[in-house]
Formats: C-alpha cells, sequence, structure tokens
C-alpha cells in the first residue's frame, strides 16, 4: 500500500496532465466549430482545474499560475459573461500548446519563460478586457462595506447563530477563538434567548455575541472567520467607531448570503442538468490501471518464449516412443497448446490500444491548417475504437499527418474552385480506421481534385525519374508519388514540406509491415488506404527451405507460389534473372544470395534445387524469391536479433522453431534494397508493359 | 488526540494522481483502510454499500460532482452523518461558501501539505467526537 513513490505518482500526474491538454484541445476545437454548451466547456474548465491543482500539489508553480489564469478566463466563457469567440478559442489554443511545453519542459525546469510571459499577458489582457472579471476578486463583499475598509482600527462584530447551527457541525467557539487570532477581542454573551431549563434542547443555539475586536485586519479577515456559518446566522461588522448600525442594516447583510445563494442555485440546477445528459452517452468505462509499458513487453517476451516451449513439447510428443501414456499425453498437449494461445492473446491485447489515440490529434492539424491556407475544410472520423498495437500507433502518426498535410494542400481545391466545379464550398477529409481480414485498414480520404496524371507523368519525366517516351498506366502513374524525390507542389510550402513526403510515408509505413496504396478519381478525390499488421510482435509466417535453411516469409505478403518453368526464367548477364509469369517481368531473388549465407551445404540434386517461386510484393515492388520447398506455416513470435546478436539486413528479426532451430523471418523490402533492384524496377516494370 | 485510525476512509478524485497522494498522506498519518473512486458516481454505490467513516472528495469532476456527491450523502438518511472533507483547487470565497451550505465539514484547497490535511482530518475528528 506504501508502495508509491512520489515519484511514481508524479509520472501519473504528467500524464494525466497530457490528457487533460487532449481534453482541453479537443473541447476548443469543438467550440470553435460552434459546439455549444455547458459540456464542452465544463469539459475544458475540468480539465484545466485538476491540472491547476495538481501541478500546485506537486510543486509546479509556473504552471498551476499560467493555468491559473487559463482557468479564470475559462470561467468567465462558462457563465457566460464572456463569448467563446474565435480569438478567444485562438488564444486558449495557444496557451494549451504553451502548457503542453511547459509539460515537456517540467524536468529540465527550463521554461521559455519569453512565450509563457507573452502569453500570460494576453490572458490579463483578455480579463481587462471583461467588465465583470476585475469586480471578481471583491465580488464577495457587499458595497456599503467595503467602502469603509481602508481606515478601521477595529470592528465591532454581532453574531446571532440560528438555532441549528451546531447540528451543521459549527462550533461558535471555534469562530471565536479564530477571532482572537485576528486581535484582541472583548465578547460579550446576550443570554436573552436562553429558554428555561425544561424546554431546553443540547443541541440548539441560544446565545450570541457581540465581539469588539481591536487589530488593523481587514473585513475579509473577519468574514473569511465566519465563511463556515453563512447563512446560519445574522452577522453584522461594522468598523469601530462608526455610529450605531440601524437595525435594517443588519437585516440586509444577513439576507445578503441568502440572495447570494439563490443566485448560485440557478447555475447549480443547470449543471445538473448537464450531467444527467452527460451520463446518459458516456457508458461508464472499464477500470483502468496505468502499467508501464516495459512491464507489458516483458509479460510478452515470456509468453513468447511459452508459445516455443509449448512447440518444442508438441513436437517431442508426437515423436514419443510407444509404451507412455500416449493419448493422455496428446490430450494434454493439445490442451497446453490452446491454453498457451489464448494467454498470447489475451496478453497481445494489453498492448491495444484505440486509434483514437492518435486520431486525436487530427482535428486540431486540420484547423490550424485550413486556417492558415485559407480554405474550409471539415474532418470527419470514424472507426476512431479500433484497436491497434502500441507500437504500431506510434509509429503511424507521422505518416498519417503527412497523409492528411497532403490532402489538405494539394487534394482540396480553394473555395472558389470548388464552387466553379459545382462542389460543396468546404472540403472534407475522411480518416477511417476499421478491421479487414485479419488486418488493420486506415483511409485518408478526401473530396479534392485528385491526382493529376498529367502534372504527375510531366514532374516524373522532368525529375527523370521515368523515361521520356515510357507509357503508364493510371495506376503506375499514381504510384509514381511514392518515388523518392518527387513533389508536385507547384509552390513549395510551409504546409506539405518539399518533395520529401511520399517515399518516407511509403517506408516509414513499410517499416511496420504495413502496406500504403493510394487511388484517386479526377475531380472526386483521392484515398490513400494504409493497411497494417494488428501487431508487430508476432506474425502469421510460411515456412519456406532454401538449402539447408529454414526461412520464415510473412504470409501477409505473398501473392502466390508458383513451380518453376526453366523455359520462362530469363538469366541477363549482370542482372538478377527475370521471370516471365502472364506476361509479366518478375524479378527472382536467392535468399541465401541476397543475405549471403554460404551455400557449401547443398543437399540433393541440383534439378530439385529452387524449383518454386514464392511470388511476393512490398508496396509496388513484385518480386519472385525461389526455394526449394514449402513447409508448414506458423504463427511466429519475432525476437529481435539486435538485443542477443546484431541486426541483420534484409531480415526482421528470428524466430524459434518447434524443434528448437532458429529461423530467420525475410524482410521483403528489405532484401529488395540489400539486392539493389530497386532502382532498375521501373525499367523492368515498362518492359512488361 | 489519537484518531480512529481503524475509520474506513473513501477517497474520491478523477485525478489517480492526487487519489493517491491523498491516499499516501492518510497512510502516512496511520489510517489503514482506505479507498479510491474516481467521481462521485463512483464513490455514492460504495458509499451506500460500504461502511465507511470518513469521505475525502475533489470538487471538479466528471459524472458527478463533488458538490453533488456532498449533497446525495447529506441526503442519505444512513450516511447523513459521514463527516466530509472537501479537496479542491476551488479558492474563492462563494464557492466555500457554496461547500459549506452543501454540508461539508471541513474544506482544504490545493496545494496542501500533509500537515495540513492532517491539521484538517483531526480538526474534524475532533469536532464529529465533540458533537
Amino acid at each position: 500500500m506504501s508502495g508509491d513513490s512520489l515519484d511514481e505518482i508524479r509520472k501519473i500526474f504528467e500524464e494525466e496532465c497530457i490528457e487533460g491538454l487532449d481534453t482541453m484541445e479537443a473541447g476548443l476545437l469543438n467550440l470553435g466549430e460552434g459546439g455549444s454548451g455547458g459540456d464542452v466547456v465544463n469539459d475544458i474548465f475540468r480539465a484545466a482545474h485538476s491540472i491547476k491543482g495538481g501541478s500546485a500539489t506537486f510543486g509546479y508553480k509556473k504552471i498551476a499560475d499560467f493555468t491559473h489564469l487559463m482557468e479564470t478566463l475559462l470561467d468567465l466563457v462558462r457563465n457566460g459573461r464572456k463569448a467563446a469567440s474565435p480569438p478567444v478559442i485562438e488564444l486558449l489554443l495557444g496557451c494549451v500548446d504553451c502548457l503542453r511545453e511547459m509539460m515537456g519542459a517540467i524536468h529540465s525546469g527550463e521554461y521559455d519563460e519569453a512565450r509563457i510571459a507573452e502569453f500570460m499577458q494576453m490572458l490579463q489582457a483578455e480579463l481587462l478586457g471583461d467588465d465583470d472579471a476585475q469586480p471578481q476578486v471583491v465580488t464577495a463583499l457587499p458595497e456599503p462595506v467595503a467602502a469603509e475598509n481602508a481606515a478601521a482600527q477595529g470592528w465591532r462584530i454581532v453574531f446571532r447563530p440560528h438555532e441549528e447551527m451546531l447540528r451543521s457541525g459549527n462550533q461558535p467557539l471555534h469562530i471565536l477563538r479564530a477571532l482572537t487570532e485576528l486581535g484582541e477581542c472583548v465578547t460579550r454573551s446576550d443570554v436573552s434567548r436562553l429558554p428555561s431549563f425544561e424546554s431546553f434542547d443540547p443541541e440548539s443555539i441560544y446565545l450570541s455575541w457581540e465581539i469588539e475586536l481591536k487589530g488593523a485586519c481587514s473585513i475579509e479577515q473577519v468574514r473569511e472567520v465566519f465563511d463556515w456559518v453563512e447563512g446560519e446566522c445574522e452577522l453584522s461588522i461594522e468598523p469601530v467607531g462608526a455610529p450605531e448600525p440601524p437595525a435594517a442594516v443588519i437585516a440586509a447583510v444577513a439576507a445578503a448570503p441568502e440572495r447570494r445563494g439563490s443566485d448560485r442555485r440557478a447555475p447549480v440546477a443547470d449543471d445538473r442538468r448537464d450531467i444527467d445528459r452527460r451520463k446518459k452517452p458516456a457508458a461508464k468505462e472499464a477500470g483502468s490501471i496505468r502499467v508501464g509499458i516495459d512491464k507489458v513487453d516483458n509479460l510478452m517476451n515470456l509468453v513468447g518464449e511459452l508459445v516455443i516451449t509449448q512447440a518444442m513439447l508438441s513436437q517431442f510428443g508426437r515423436e514419443s516412443p510407444e509404451g507412455l501414456d500416449h493419448m493422455g499425453l496428446r490430450d494434454t498437449l493439445e490442451q497446453l497448446s490452446r491454453n498457451t494461445r489464448e494467454l498470447q492473446e489475451a496478453v497481445m491485447q494489453v498492448r491495444m490500444l484505440p486509434v483514437s489515440v492518435t486520431f486525436s490529434r487530427f482535428p486540431r492539424l486540420v484547423h490550424d491548417l485550413s486556417t492558415k491556407l485559407g480554405k474550409k475544410i471539415e474532418l470527419e472520423i470514424s472507426g476512431e475504437q479500433t484497436e491497434l498495437d502500441k507500437t504500431v500507433l506510434e509509429k503511424i502518426g507521422d505518416p498519417l499527418v503527412h497523409l492528411i498535410r497532403n490532402s489538405l494542400d494539394h487534394g482540396i481545391e480553394d473555395e472558389a474552385t470548388r464552387i466553379a466545379a459545382g462542389k460543396t464550398p468546404h472540403g472534407t477529409i475522411f480518416v477511417s480506421a476499421s478491421h479487414e481480414s485479419g488486418n488493420i485498414v486506415i483511409r485518408v480520404a478526401d473530396d479534392g481534385a485528385g491526382l493529376n496524371s498529367e502534372k504527375i507523368l510531366r514532374k516524373a519525366r522532368e525529375r527523370g525519374l521515368i523515361g521520356e517516351d515510357e507509357e503508364l498506366g493510371r495506376q503506375q502513374v499514381n504510384d509514381l508519388i511514392f518515388m523518392p524525390g518527387f513533389s508536385t507542389a507547384d509552390v513549395v510550402s510551409d504546409v506539405s514540406g518539399r518533395g520529401v513526403g511520399m517515399d518516407v510515408v511509403r517506408s516509414n509505413i513499410q517499416e511496420i509491415g504495413g502496406r500504403v496504396d493510394v487511388t484517386s478519381t479526377p475531380g472526386e478525390g483521392s484515398v490513400f488506404q494504409i493497411t497494417l499488421p494488428l501487431t508487430l510482435a508476432i506474425l502469421d509466417g510460411q515456412l519456406v527451405r532454401v538449402g539447408s535453411q529454414v526461412y520464415v516469409v510473412p504470409l501477409l505478403s505473398i501473392i502466390e507460389t508458383v513451380l518453376v518453368d526453366r523455359e520462362r526464367l530469363n538469366l541477363i548477364t549482370g542482372q538478377s534473372p527475370v521471370y516471365r509469369l502472364r506476361g509479366e517481368a518478375v524479378p527472382v531473388l536467392s535468399i541465401s544470395r541476397v543475405l549471403r549465407v554460404r551455400e557449401d551445404v547443398i543437399e540433393g540434386a541440383a534439378a530439385e534445387r529452387e524449383r518454386l517461386l514464392v511470388i511476393v510484393e512490398s508496396g509496388r515492388d513484385i518480386v519472385g524469391l525461389a526455394v526449394d520447398e514449402l513447409l508448414e506455416q506458423h504463427q511466429v513470435v519475432i525476437k529481435s536479433l539486435e538485443n542477443n546478436f546484431t541486426q541483420v539486413p534484409g531480415t526482421l528479426g528470428a524466430t524459434i522453431l518447434g524443434d528448437g532451430t532458429v529461423s530467420l523471418i525475410v524482410d521483403i523490402a528489405g532484401l529488395v534494397r540489400l539486392s539493389g533492384l530497386r532502382t532498375d524496377l521501373g525499367s523492368a516494370a515498362s518492359a512488361a508493359a | 488526540m489519537s484518531l480512529p485510525l481503524d475509520t474506513k476512509i473513501l477517497v474520491v478524485d478523477d485525478f489517480e494522481s492526487m487519489r493517491r497522494i491523498v491516499k499516501q498522506v492518510l497512510h502516512d498519518i496511520g489510517f489503514k483502510d482506505i479507498s479510491l473512486a474516481d467521481d462521485g458516481a463512483t464513490a455514492l454505490p460504495l458509499l451506500k454499500k460500504g461502511d465507511f467513516g470518513f469521505l475525502i472528495t475533489d470538487w471538479n469532476m466528471p459524472q458527478m460532482e463533488g458538490i453533488d456527491l456532498v449533497k446525495a450523502v447529506r441526503a442519505d438518511p444512513r450516511l447523513k452523518g459521514m463527516p466530509i472533507l472537501m479537496v479542491t483547487a476551488e479558492a474563492k470565497r462563494e464557492q466555500i461558501i457554496q461547500a459549506a451550505q452543501a454540508g461539508v465539514n471541513d474544506y482544504i484547497v490545493k496545494p496542501f501539505t500533509p500537515d495540513t490535511l492532517k491539521a484538517k482530518i483531526e480538526k474534524i475528528f475532533k469536532g464529529v467526537a465533540g458533537k
């Protein structure tokens, strides 16, 4: 129970702050789009408030002060005393950014003071611009008393508790004692209301007091003492020397809390209605705990080991000699394998996060960029509850941001062009995620102009990416945008960069075992489709034998396997052999040659060698892998070679097979890169055409 | 005075870090039986079910705010006598008054030190014992 070190709690606090900032940002964007009402503002306010409270508690005074100003402004918006105008929202969004930076610098303490000061000044200016903001500090004071505040030498206090005050747990003795801390007190008790002993109720108060307090304290200090009994007593505070207060004033002051109370009651009732409304859609989330990712990874690793042990046992069980309790052993092993599989799935589930974690950045991105570009653009997101492995999720963010930037900058036309083309004045970007046949598919689509084939071809020729007289199909033209160094932006803008874009997007996605494709219809828009594996930790593999080695080929990348017909194999000197497959030329790679595995342990006759071709694709590359034999398909646990050995180019890592041997997992994209095929692929494709 | 350290306490806050820090302080004071809830809506059924003797709640929370939780507790015939401490960053006077009127026994403004929290708790138990 006492295991929580302060550091650990601090870490949680920091995470919660980041989440709070996300909430604020999302809420502010929602407000900016005309999203209305209490709920949204309340959420933003609550987030700011929690950050303020937490940072104060953990000693981050700068952050607490900063959020305090934001909160004050938000409070005005919440109370309807300030409109959520675009400038106010922009300012608050800027503040969120600034706070985020502060959170980033929380350990070093190296805040960007100038920037912080700038924002605080802007906030203050915004607050001062409000008529109601100023009195807020003073609001609590009834007008007539405030005026006499300054010169008082002491106070005459009449304190007449209501009979039932004791029942709310308030003890007049404490109050009187607290007064003595402010100065010298002369206290007179009024016992005139004391009833006869028979009717005396021990839980009621019959006394009242008149106190003369001498001391240079302010009326606020005096009032503070009575904060707890507001509305439960009659109270009058007068500066000493002032004329005897007329009865009417006492009544007025006593009534004041009542009035204030009813003032407040109205918004409270509203709040409650808001809460009721909020309750319905927000079905209570299942409880959760925070666990370091390294712990989960370790668990994952252990389960991986277990899967391997189980596979070894199974093999052992199959091969075990007669005489043992055969059936029993086999059944038990079967059960073990089922349990292991379930455990593995359950552990993997722990690593899964909804894509909304990444998607939540996009509303802000689209908001900022569309403002900058002067285009009206709406963002529609769907399937944000689809879950993905955390590692995949982290790596997919940047490519997605790039795709969205591109769509905004190049895809969607400006308003005039859209109207001229008979489209809606505002463009729309659709981002969606879904499960499709064991993979996760993320789409970024826009209803813009679509890819301009002519422009792409012209640029590609200018840049020498393709030959002058090469003819390409539509899809091949579209695929050109993924070539390194390709950019069609007429003017390099600071929104979508200078042509280091799409090839990086593609290679990033390939790195996590995914692929990206584009389809586009002129005048109607483009769709970028990213297909991703569910997880990086295990993969469906096809085991293949080449010579004495067994390799694992990711099943996702295999298109088909064909028996080699030697007639169709073209050996061109100085280049990789090419296989003619249904009129297309497919480069043939030998895994062992590319990976430089020594081939001195070749078994079997030459005719038996490399008689199968596994046709695989990686991005737009299609190659054939020459193999000797297809073995079984397996779900394999990917073990990083880096940790235990060294990184081997052309592989995704290794796995341990059921018989205990280590097998390399082939990385198709890496193999293609290693073989040097990539650069002449364009010509291979054109030879096929 | 010696505190009734066997009192079962419920700490309600939507920020996990704040929950844990309050729990830590309570633990350091010597309380052993501390439960946590992340907002009023989760806390209320817990309170109704369990035999809690003390409630510490935040104000600003989703689903059900602290002030509404306090009102709900005070409206429940079985729970209405439970001592309540409100922990919050609301330092405004009118809000303190609102909390007092809703029936909290005391009020502590973030940031607080373990000592202030301890003092408030002592004061509350003293008040309860004195009645």
